[in-house]
């Protein structure tokens, strides 16, 4: 297997690895910013 | 690791190969920071304890207050180990340890014995926070020598992320379990569980760079040339016999405590400020102002952190300290006149309390080398600890002692905001007391080589793909 390859291998696990903490991180943003709007609506 | 079944833990199993791309240690350092930053999510669950144990606030406080003393603690004397160890090994003690804290903790609801929830979650899981906070530090800034302080800011970032994600997420089970003990003692449950599988991803996910491993087209030499770094070692146990460590030490200090007492205070603060003006501050409206506080704080680690490796550390902590003085001094002398510029100052100081947390593992890495720069990190967060209590104790007791004397609105936070302005300022010339480390200081090269060859699994040398 070339480099290149094994390169291209990690595609799928980096798409998983930033997936598996952006899914979280993006669900407590969004609660987060639907806090922030009661600044301005509050 | 002498236990044969856990080999999987030792440095030497988790050299990277050359293919290996530097942009999988960031996930894995966040599965570990997104999972401990939780710790600051603890409030959700004070009223439910307070109710079905007949608790005071005090006591229902005391896990958390525990597992921050033994973050402190174990950070300090752990780094060492955690250096030696590796970061797939700290991770997994992490891990296994803030996982237990829930799982004792769900065991002290179940039976309704209140000593093993602190004991859980305060001790064994506090252990879990300390080691956890500082496992990625060394490796990721060995990964990122290029963008030191983008690297750790991610790490750091999860951190203050962390309790945005749990916040809502533990609200949201205790609504479903029920707010009895057995209802509390599910919801530490399937923390216990969720945060386990979480968590093991990144010990899965780590490793560490091969010795000679530089990112393409980048060279030692390229980051020596500016002011203050060093392409030298200081050990751990040296360190602390710097001047430069301790001037870090109150620089850190000084900025979080400015920091978390405006953030400790912040709905009663921006009530009280605007309680006597035409458009008075409502409690929906506060709540909000503490959600955005929280954001500044968060995105400020990975802002200013990321900025630090242009304009140079020293410079960003001038801005964090002189800057953060003038927004204080600023926020006193216009009172209630203005509420957007109230916002918008206390937006700014958030955003550099994020930001000195972020940005001190790349100042101790541009001082002391990488060789033990968690540690040396570890160490430093005993500045954090008398911070969480200096903050809130001079806020808090400047405005009760302003409220007894009569005083009401900006009154009762004028003198906190002069006290803050002091503290910066003694940050700021610790800062500027910053100098190179003396080179007798300096671990020997061939020292650092023979405690950091590690034998890789695989053919590990070489450049990367700096991807």
């Amino acid at each position: 297997m070339t480099k290149e390859q094994e390169r291209a291998d990690h595609i799928p696990l980096k798409v998983v690895a930033w997936l598996w903490v952006g899914l979280p991180f993006a669900y407590g943003g969004y609660e987060l910013i639907r806090k922030v709007t009661q600044l301005f609506t509050g | 690791m002498s236990t044969a079944g856990l080999h999987f833990l030792d440095k030497s199993r988790i050299v990277a190969p050359p293919t290996w791309s530097r942009w999988l240690i960031p996930p894995a350092a966040l599965s570990v920071h997104l999972a401990i930053g939780q710790a600051y999510a603890w409030s959700v669950f004070k009223p439910p304890l307070e109710s079905s144990l007949d608790l005071s606030g005090t006591a229902s406080a005391l896990p958390f207050q525990i597992a921050i003393v033994m973050l402190g603690l174990s950070a300090a004397f752990g780094g060492t180990t955690v250096e030696r160890k590796g970061p797939r090994w700290a991770m997994f003690v992490s891990m296994t340890c803030f996982s237990s804290g829930f799982l004792l903790a769900s065991l002290g609801m179940f039976l309704e014995q209140y000593w093993l929830v602190v004991f859980g979650y305060g001790f064994v899981g506090g252990i879990g926070l300390g080691i956890g906070y500082i496992s990625p530090v060394s490796t990721l800034i060995k990964w990122f020598p290029d963008r030191p302080g983008m690297a750790t800011g991610i790490a750091i970032m999860g951190f203050g992320g962390g309790a945005l994600i749990a916040s809502p997420w533990s609200a949201q089970m205790l609504e479903s379990f029920g707010t009895d003990t057995g209802g509390v003692a599910q919801t530490f449950l399937v923390h216990g569980v969720v945060y386990a599988v979480f968590m093991s991803f990144g010990v899965l996910l780590v490793r560490v760079p091969a010795p000679d491993w530089r990112p393409a087209g980048w060279t030692p030499a390229d980051v020596a040339a500016r002011p203050l770094v060093t392409t030298a070692n200081v050990s751990a146990n040296s360190a602390i016999r710097t001047p430069q460590f301790w001037c870090l030490w109150v620089v850190l200090c000084m900025n979080v405590t400015a920091g978390i007492g405006i953030l400790e205070k912040a709905a009663p603060m921006i009530t009280s400020f605007f309680a006597d003006t035409s458009t008075p501050v409502a409690a929906s409206a506060a709540a909000g102002f503490v959600a955005l506080l929280s954001l500044c704080n968060m995105l400020g680690r990975i802002t200013w952190s990321s900025t630090s490796d242009i304009i140079g550390r020293k410079n960003i902590y001038r801005v964090y300290l002189g800057f953060g003085a003038l927004l204080y001094l600023t926020i006193a002398l216009s009172k209630d006149a203005s509420k957007p510029l109230f916002i918008v100052c206390a937006m700014l100081i958030l955003s550099f309390y994020g930001g000195g947390f972020a940005t001190i593992p790349a100042y101790l890495k541009d001082l002391f080398g990488t060789f033990q720069v968690g540690a040396i990190h570890g160490r430093l967060l005993t500045a954090w600890s008398l911070a969480g209590v200096l903050g809130p104790l001079i806020i808090n007791g400047v405005a009760d002692a302003q409220e007894e004397a009569g005083k009401t609105g900006p009154a009762l936070y004028t003198l906190s905001m002069y006290i803050m302005i002091c503290l910066l300022a003694i940050g700021f010339i610790a800062n500027e007391l910053v100098r190179p480390v003396n080179s007798k200081y300096h671990e020997p090269p061939e020292s650092v080589r023979e405690q950091e060859t590690v034998q890789p699994t695989t053919s590990a040398a070489g450049k990367g793909d700096g991807q």
